[in-house]
C-alpha cells in the first residue's frame, strides 16, 4: 500500500514536473537567446517577465482551434497527442535520485529508444495528415533525418551498457558511482549521444522539419492553439528527456558531494539536487546551441547522419569492447 | 577609352549613315534612332561583332510622347521604344530608340539576344501596351492580369480617385483568384516527367524567406528544383507614374521608398539627373556630405543583407547584432537628416540642412567602433564551416552569364569583374576618395557575401576621409533652380524671394531635355533616366533598378538546386521588394 501511494506520489512529481519545466524552459530560452544576442527578451509580465509563460498560455488556450477542411481529421489531432504522450511516457524510467523513478525498469535505456522512435510518428503524421505541401516536406525531412540518427543514437548508448552491464539507468548510475562518471571514458559516445540527441528533438541546427525560412515552421503549419501548443511543450519535453538522459548516463546522474548528509529525504534532495542542477547545464546548452548554429541543408545532415556520425558510433562500440576484453 | 561618337560613326558606316539619325541629349550619351526593321540587326552587331561590344542589356523600357511639346530633332513617335545598352571595355553606354506610331504597336522582341530583355519587354507591355513579337511570355508583369489599360499611358489615370470606387464583389474575386492560378504550360513546362510527377510549390507572397511580397513558383522533384518561375508586382505602387504627377522637387521623397534600404542613396541618382538637367553644378561640401551619408547607408543596407542572409541560412543571432550596428547608423542620420529610414534629405543642387554640431564626433565614434565587430561578424559567418557549406558553390553564375543578365553590384564583382561605379565614372567627387574595390572570383553565394563584407569596410575609409576632409561652403548650390533657395537670401532679396516661392509652391521648371544618371547603388547600378518637358513636373521618369534584373535571373541560379538552397541564393541576391517592383 505504502509501495504503490509512493509509486504514484513520483508519477504525479513526474508528469507535474515535466508540464511546468516545459512552460519554464520557454521563458528561460527566450531570455538566455536574448541575453546572448544583445537585446532584453521578455522582461515586462512579473518579475523577471516569469509571467510571460502564463500570458502566453492564456493566449494559445484561446486561440481558434482550426482544423483545415483538406486535412485528415483523425490523423490530425492524433498527431500532437503522440508526441507528448511518447516524451512524458519515456519519462518514467528516468531515476532522479536513488529509488525515485517511476518504474525501474530492467530494460530502461530500451524503453527509452522505443519511445523516441514512436515519438517521429508524431512529426510525419502531422505533416501528411496537414494536406499542406510544406508540412509534406517537413514530414518526409523529419522520417529520413529520424532513419538516419536513431540508429546511430542506438549504438552510441551502447558502449555505456557495455561498461556498466547493464540496461537498467538507476543500475548505470550506480555503476559511474563505482568507477568514474562515463563522459571521460565515453566522450565519443556522449558527443555521438548529444548529437542524436539534438537531432532527435528537431532543435537547430537539425531542426530541417521545421526550418523556419524555408518550410514556413514545415510540420506544424497548419497547427494553432493548444495543438500548436502541444508540438511546442512536446519539443521542450523532448529537450528535458534528453537532458536528463545525458545526466544519467554520462554524468553520473545523482551522483556528487553529499556535504555530509548521508540520510534519510535530505540525503534525496541533495542527490536531487545534483541531479537538476547537471540537467539545467544540459538545457542551457541546448539554448545556447541554437543560438550559434547554422542550419545545414537536408542532403548534408543525412550525409552526415550516414557516413560520419554511423561509423565513428560503430568504432566506438568496437574499441570500447575491446578496451574491455583487454582490461579482463 | 574609345572615343564618344566613334559608335555613331561606326555603325553609320556599317549600317548606312542614314539607318540613324543622332539626337543630341544633356547626358551626352549617344542617343540613336533606329528603324524597327533594322533593330535586331544593330542591337546584334553591338552585342557581339562590334569592336568594344556592348555586352550588357542595361535598360528597356518606353516613352509615350504623345503629348510632349519639345521634341527637336526627333522623328515623329507616338511611343518611343529606348534601349540602353552599355559597353565595359569602352566605358560607354549607348541609347537605342525605335519610333512607333500608334496604330502600330509593334516591335520585334530581342529576347534570343538578351534573355534579360524578356522582364523589360514585359514591363513595356504591361505599362504601354506595345507587342514584342517573338517573345515567348509576353504577359503582365507588374499589373495583375486582369487589369485594364496601360498604367504608363498619358491617358491612364494616376489618381484613385479618377478611378472610381474599387468594389471585390464575390464573382471579381473568384476571377481575381483564377488569374492567379499557376498553369505550367504558360511556361513551358511540363507536370510530370518520365519517372516522377513534380510537385509545383509556391513560395510566397507571403514567406518568411522572401523578405517581401514575391511569389515563386517552384517545379520541384522531391526537393530538387527543376525550373522556378518568379512572379513580381505584388510591391509595385507606381513610382515611375508618381513622377509624372509630382514636382520635380516632390518627387524626391518617392525615390526613398524605392530601395527602402539604401536610404538617402536613392535621392543621389535623382538629384544628380535633375542638375544634370538643370545645368547645376554643387559645391564640394554638398558632394562630400552626400558622398558620406550615402556610404553610411551602405553600410546599413549591407548590415540588413548580412543578418537576413545568415538567418536565411539558419544562423539565429547575427541579425540581433547588426540591426544593432544598423542602430547606431541610424542614430547618427537622425541627427543629421532628422528622419530614419527615409530621411529624403538630398535636394535639387545640395541638401536639405547644414550638418548639425557635433557631428564629427558622432560619425567618428561610429567609424571607430564598427571594424571591430566587423572582425566579429566576419568570424560568426563568413568563417562558419557550416554557413560555406551551404553557401559556397551555391547560385553560382560565370561572369559572361552576369552580363549577360545585366548583373551589377557586388553581384557582378564576385565574378571577378571590378566594375564599380564609384571608380569607372566617379560622380559626387568619388574621384577624391581613395578606397579599393574588393572582388571574389567563383560568384556564388558565399563569394556575393564576401564582396559585400568586404564594401563595408571600404564604406567606413570612405566616411572616415569624409570626416577629415570635410571641405567648407555652402550646403546649396548657388543657382537659380536650387530648390528650395537658401532661405537667409530671401529676407533681402526679392529675385530670390519670388523663386523661393515659386519653387516651394509651384515647384522648379526644369529646362527640356534627357538625362540618365546611374550610380553605384547598395545593391547594384541605380539609375534615373529623366525627360523633361520644360514642366513643374517630370515628363517621364524611368527608374532603372538594379533588383529587377537580380531577381530575374533567379531560375538560372536555382535549376538543380534543393528548397534550402533557394533560400541562401535569395538571400544572397540581396534585393528589396520595392526596388524590383518600384
Amino acid at each position: 500500500m505504502n509501495e504503490t501511494l509512493g509509486t504514484l506520489l513520483i508519477i504525479a512529481f513526474v508528469i507535474l514536473g515535466v508540464l511546468h519545466v516545459a512552460p519554464g524552459l520557454i521563458w528561460l530560452e527566450r531570455r538566455l537567446l536574448a541575453l546572448w544576442q544583445d537585446r532584453y527578451g521578455p522582461n515586462r509580465v512579473g518579475p523577471f517577465g516569469l509571467f510571460q509563460v502564463l500570458a502566453d498560455a492564456i493566449k494559445m488556450f484561446f486561440k481558434e482551434d482550426w482544423i483545415p477542411p483538406f486535412a485528415d481529421k483523425a490523423t490530425f489531432i492524433l498527431a500532437p497527442c503522440i508526441i507528448n504522450v511518447t516524451a512524458l511516457t519515456a519519462f518514467a524510467v528516468i531515476p532522479f535520485a536513488p529509488g525515485w523513478s517511476v518504474v525501474d525498469m530492467s530494460v530502461g535505456l530500451l524503453f527509452f529508444l522505443a519511445m523516441s522512435s514512436l515519438g517521429v510518428y508524431s512529426v510525419t503524421l502531422a505533416g501528411w495528415a496537414s494536406n499542406n505541401k510544406y508540412s509534406l516536406l517537413g514530414g518526409l525531412r523529419a522520417s529520413a533525418q529520424m532513419l538516419g540518427y536513431e540508429v546511430f543514437m542506438g549504438l552510441s548508448l551502447m558502449g555505456v551498457v557495455l561498461m556498466s552491464g547493464t540496461f537498467n539507468l538507476a543500475k548505470i548510475v550506480e555503476a559511474q558511482q563505482n568507477t568514474i562518471w562515463y563522459c571521460v571514458p565515453q566522450f565519443l559516445g556522449m558527443m555521438l549521444f548529444l548529437i542524436a540527441g539534438i537531432a532527435e528533438t528537431h532543435r537547430l541546427p537539425f531542426d530541417l522539419p521545421e526550418a523556419e525560412a524555408e518550410l514556413i515552421a514545415g510540420f506544424h503549419s497548419e497547427y494553432s492553439s493548444m495543438k500548436f501548443g502541444m508540438f511546442f511543450i512536446g519539443e521542450y519535453i523532448g529537450i528535458t528527456l534528453i537532458s536528463c538522459l545525458m545526466t544519467v548516463l554520462y554524468f553520473g546522474g545523482w551522483d556528487g558531494p553529499t556535504f555530509g548528509i548521508s540520510e534519510g529525504l535530505a540525503l534525496k534532495l541533495v542527490q536531487f539536487g545534483w541531479f537538476a542542477a547537471k540537467t539545467f547545464v544540459f538545457l542551457c546548452l541546448f539554448i545556447l546551441l541554437r543560438a550559434s548554429f547554422c542550419r545545414p541543408r537536408y542532403d548534408q545532415l543525412i550525409a552526415f547522419g550516414w557516413k560520419i556520425m554511423l561509423p565513428l558510433s560503430l568504432a566506438n562500440l568496437l574499441i570500447t569492447g575491446a578496451a574491455l576484453l583487454a582490461l579482463e | 577609352m574609345i572615343d564618344r561618337l566613334d559608335i555613331v560613326a561606326e555603325l553609320g558606316s556599317r549600317f548606312g549613315h542614314e539607318t540613324f539619325q543622332v539626337q543630341p541629349t544633356r547626358d551626352e550619351i549617344p542617343t540613336l534612332w533606329v528603324s524597327r526593321d533594322k533593330l535586331r540587326e544593330v542591337v546584334g552587331y553591338l552585342k557581339t561583332d562590334a569592336p568594344g561590344p556592348y555586352k550588357m542589356l542595361y535598360d528597356l523600357t518606353a516613352i509615350d510622347e504623345r503629348t510632349r511639346t519639345h521634341r527637336p530633332d526627333q522623328p515623329a513617335s507616338d511611343f518611343t521604344v529606348v534601349h540602353h545598352l552599355l559597353s565595359f571595355d569602352r566605358n560607354q553606354d549607348l541609347r537605342l530608340k525605335v519610333a512607333l506610331s500608334e496604330t502600330d504597336l509593334r516591335l520585334p522582341s530581342i529576347t534570343d539576344i538578351w534573355e534579360s530583355a524578356s522582364w523589360c519587354e514585359r514591363e513595356v507591355y504591361d505599362m504601354f501596351g506595345i507587342k514584342f513579337e517573338g517573345h515567348p511570355h509576353l504577359y503582365r508583369l507588374l499589373m495583375p492580369r486582369t487589369w485594364k489599360g496601360h498604367p504608363l499611358r498619358k491617358e491612364h489615370p494616376a489618381r484613385a480617385t479618377e478611378m472610381g470606387p474599387f468594389q471585390l464583389p464575390d464573382e471579381k474575386q473568384d476571377a481575381e483568384q483564377e488569374a492567379l492560378h499557376f498553369r505550367p504550360e504558360e511556361w513551358g513546362m511540363k507536370r510530370e516527367s518520365e519517372t516522377s510527377e513534380f510537385m509545383f510549390l509556391n513560395l510566397g507572397p507571403q514567406h518568411p524567406g522572401t523578405h517581401g511580397v514575391l511569389r515563386i513558383i517552384l517545379q520541384l522533384d522531391g526537393e530538387e528544383i527543376v525550373d522556378c518561375v518568379p512572379e513580381i508586382g505584388f510591391h509595385h505602387r507606381g513610382a515611375e507614374k508618381m513622377g509624372e504627377r509630382q514636382s520635380w522637387h516632390g518627387f524626391i521623397p518617392y525615390t526613398d521608398r524605392i530601395d527602402y534600404l539604401g536610404g538617402v542613396m536613392n535621392n543621389l541618382p535623382y538629384c544628380l539627373a535633375v542638375e544634370k538637367l538643370a545645368g547645376i553644378q554643387v559645391p564640394e561640401r554638398v558632394e562630400t556630405i552626400r558622398v558620406m551619408m550615402c556610404e553610411l547607408f551602405r553600410i546599413a543596407s549591407h548590415l540588413v543583407w548580412y543578418g537576413t542572409f545568415a538567418q536565411d541560412v539558419g544562423i539565429m543571432s547575427p541579425v540581433f547584432f547588426m540591426f544593432n550596428d544598423r542602430e547606431r547608423i541610424f542614430d547618427i542620420v537622425r541627427a543629421v537628416c532628422g528622419g530614419r529610414m527615409h530621411p529624403s534629405w538630398f535636394r535639387i543642387g545640395g541638401v536639405a540642412q547644414d550638418l548639425p554640431n557635433g557631428w564629427d564626433k558622432l560619425i567618428l565614434d561610429f567609424v571607430n567602433y564598427l571594424p571591430a565587430r566587423l572582425v566579429e561578424w566576419e568570424k560568426m559567418v563568413m568563417q562558419n564551416r557550416l554557413f560555406k557549406a551551404r553557401t559556397q558553390g551555391i547560385g553560382a553564375y560565370t561572369l559572361e552569364q552576369a552580363i549577360d543578365w545585366g548583373v551589377t553590384g557586388p553581384g557582378l564583382r564576385a565574378c571577378g569583374c571590378d566594375w564599380d561605379f564609384r571608380k569607372k565614372r566617379p560622380y559626387s567627387g568619388y574621384q577624391r576618395f581613395e578606397f579599393d574595390i574588393p572582388t571574389a572570383t567563383r560568384g556564388d553565394c558565399y563569394d556575393r557575401g564576401l564582396v559585400r563584407a568586404a564594401e563595408m569596410e571600404q564604406s567606413l575609409r570612405i566616411v572616415r576621409q569624409c570626416v577629415e576632409n570635410m571641405p567648407t561652403g555652402s550646403y546649396k548650390a548657388d543657382h537659380p533652380l536650387t530648390t528650395p533657395p537658401l532661405k537667409e537670401k530671401t529676407m533681402r532679396d526679392i529675385e530670390t524671394l519670388i523663386t523661393h516661392f515659386l519653387g516651394v509652391s509651384w515647384g522648379p521648371v526644369i529646362p527640356p531635355g534627357e538625362a540618365f544618371v546611374g550610380i553605384e547603388a547598395t545593391k547594384g547600378n541605380n539609375g534615373y533616366y529623366l525627360v523633361s518637358d520644360g514642366s513643374t513636373m517630370s515628363y517621364r521618369t524611368r527608374i532603372r533598378t538594379p533588383s529587377f534584373r537580380h531577381m530575374q535571373m533567379l531560375p538560372m541560379m536555382s535549376r538543380g538546386a534543393t528548397v534550402a538552397d533557394m533560400l541562401a541564393i535569395i538571400g544572397s541576391i540581396d534585393f528589396v521588394l520595392a526596388d524590383i517592383d518600384r
